[in-house]
């Protein structure tokens, strides 16, 4: 989690940990926070004074709902205060400030700094300037640190394990940058093996590839246009969401958009002990009606989520 | 032709594209130094029809990590003695500060323009490099 802060002369040195890239972590430091994760459920009153007199400042530079409230309930359920600005039309970003200047100011009054940005490496940049621990939210399509420790914490509960998965992976593999952190983080455990199923327009790009292989030289990467193809030997179905902005014309988004759509009946297809996750929110890729089958964790996801990142924002304060 | 004195210790970098030492003189910083340097530009060359030649007497302490993106086709001839000791061809340095802009759209650095461009070399044969920020890979 130690940022490389120094790397210009006049740069500030780094003082604080943050959390701004899904590989800030080894699996060693991921494994200790799913493990606080996991004493946080067991027993919440025992940490729901942790963050006492701490105060945690969210800077969302655009519009989220779920993740600001997972980190704001975090945060409250650890005893700590939540200051915050939801819309940057009304602060001083709208007075010209830079990023810099902004994070400076608020990290002079918070403790802990969570920070959404539309511009991709917002939160590298972000981070060089922070005098206290900053956690990147998410920073346009690059990274989403905390839903890949969501999506990590998930399978560890579900699966009792992190090596040796198959992991089918199924929607937008191109414009996904949940898919991309998640794919990354899971090449570090020995013996993964993924399936790639997305349309050929939405294939997983060269580059995130050959970065996976960097990490692993043995990672199996199968791609493939057939979701049933995945399904059968999948320990876990990742689904994500077409996303409409990265369209430019309607017709295609409607043509892939129900390219790849979960139903009961394919859902037949699939192991018995497969979970099927999703980062939310859905839109038509999950029909409502495997919501009920036992295989289906997305809104545990969601909720694993809020827990492990009160063991994030405990250990970056070195409450816990 | 212009005839320019041998140095003694020093630095000579030979073979600089026609038309390009002034940039390169800039980008090394030469310009702040308090030793000789002399720029010769337009250099009749046997290999290159013309080149550009920068001569730095006194100095073999330069930071020469940005040459071989400046133009790979220089040649570093270290002098001591008033004889070269040395011939170096620039290898591609592993981080490079302020000389490549990410051409990313959606990088911060094309909002936050105070930002630093940082680049890290990722693939030395294809000469590809990654923005410190957004992860961009560009081939220089």
């Amino acid at each position: 989690m130690d940022r490389e802060c120094n790397v210009l002369e006049g740069m500030p040195a780094p003082r604080s940990r943050h959390f701004v890239d899904a590989l800030d972590l080894s699996p060693e430091e991921y494994q200790q926070l799913f493990t606080l994760a996991e004493e946080i459920m067991a027993d919440p009153a025992a940490f729901s004074s942790s963050c006492s007199g701490k105060l945690m400042a969210t800077l969302f530079y655009e519009p989220s709902t779920r993740t600001r409230l997972s980190f704001e309930a975090a945060m409250l359920r650890l005893g700590g205060r939540v200051i915050t600005v939801a819309d940057p039309r009304t602060s001083s970003v709208a007075k010209g400030e830079t990023l810099a200047d902004t994070i400076r100011t608020v990290g002079g009054y918070a403790d802990l700094i969570v920070l959404r940005h539309p511009k991709e490496g917002a939160a590298v940049l972000a981070a060089l300037y922070s005098p206290v621990p900053l956690i990147n939210g998410g920073d346009g399509a690059h990274e989403h640190p905390t839903q890949t420790l969501t999506d990590l914490c998930t399978i560890l509960t579900y699966k009792g394990r992190l090596e040796g998965l198959t992991v089918a992976t199924c929607g937008d593999l191109k414009y996904g940058r949940t898919v991309h952190s998640l794919i990354k983080a899971l090449a570090r455990y020995p013996g993964t093996r993924f399936i790639l199923i997305s349309p050929e327009e939405l294939r997983l790009p060269e580059q995130v590839k050959e970065e996976v292989l960097a990490l692993r030289e043995d990672v199996e990467l199968c791609g493939t246009t057939r979701m049933e193809e995945g399904l059968a030997e999948a320990d876990v179905l990742y689904m994500t969401r077409i996303q409409k902005e990265r369209f430019f014309n309607e017709e295609d988004y409607l043509r892939l958009r129900d390219f790849y759509v979960l139903t009961p009946e394919r859902l037949r297809l699939a192991r018995d002990d497969l979970i099927v996750m999703h980062p939310l929110p859905r839109v038509t890729e999950i029909v409502p009606e495997v919501d009920g089958d036992k295989r289906a964790v997305y809104f545990q996801q969601a909720r694993l989520g809020m827990f492990v990142r009160m063991a994030l924002i405990a250990r970056l304060l070195g409450v816990a | 032709m212009l005839k320019v004195d041998r140095i003694q210790v020093g630095i000579v970098l030979d073979h600089i594209r026609a038309g390009s030492a002034l940039r390169i003189f800039e980008e090394l910083g030469l310009a702040g130094r308090e030793y000789p340097v002399a720029l010769l530009m337009n250099v009749p060359s046997t290999k290159l029809g013309t080149k550009d030649i920068i001569k730095v007497s006194g100095a073999l302490d330069l930071d020469l990590t940005k040459l071989a993106l400046l133009d790979p086709g220089i040649t570093v001839n270290y002098i001591e003695g008033g004889r070269v000791v040395r011939k170096v061809k620039p290898g591609l340095p592993e981080r490079v500060v302020g000389l490549i802009r990410c051409k990313n759209p959606r990088c911060i650095t094309s909002t936050e323009s105070y930002a630093p461009s940082i680049f890290t070399l990722v693939d030395r044969k294809a000469k590809r490099y990654r923005c410190f920020y957004c992860g961009e890979h560009v081939t220089v």
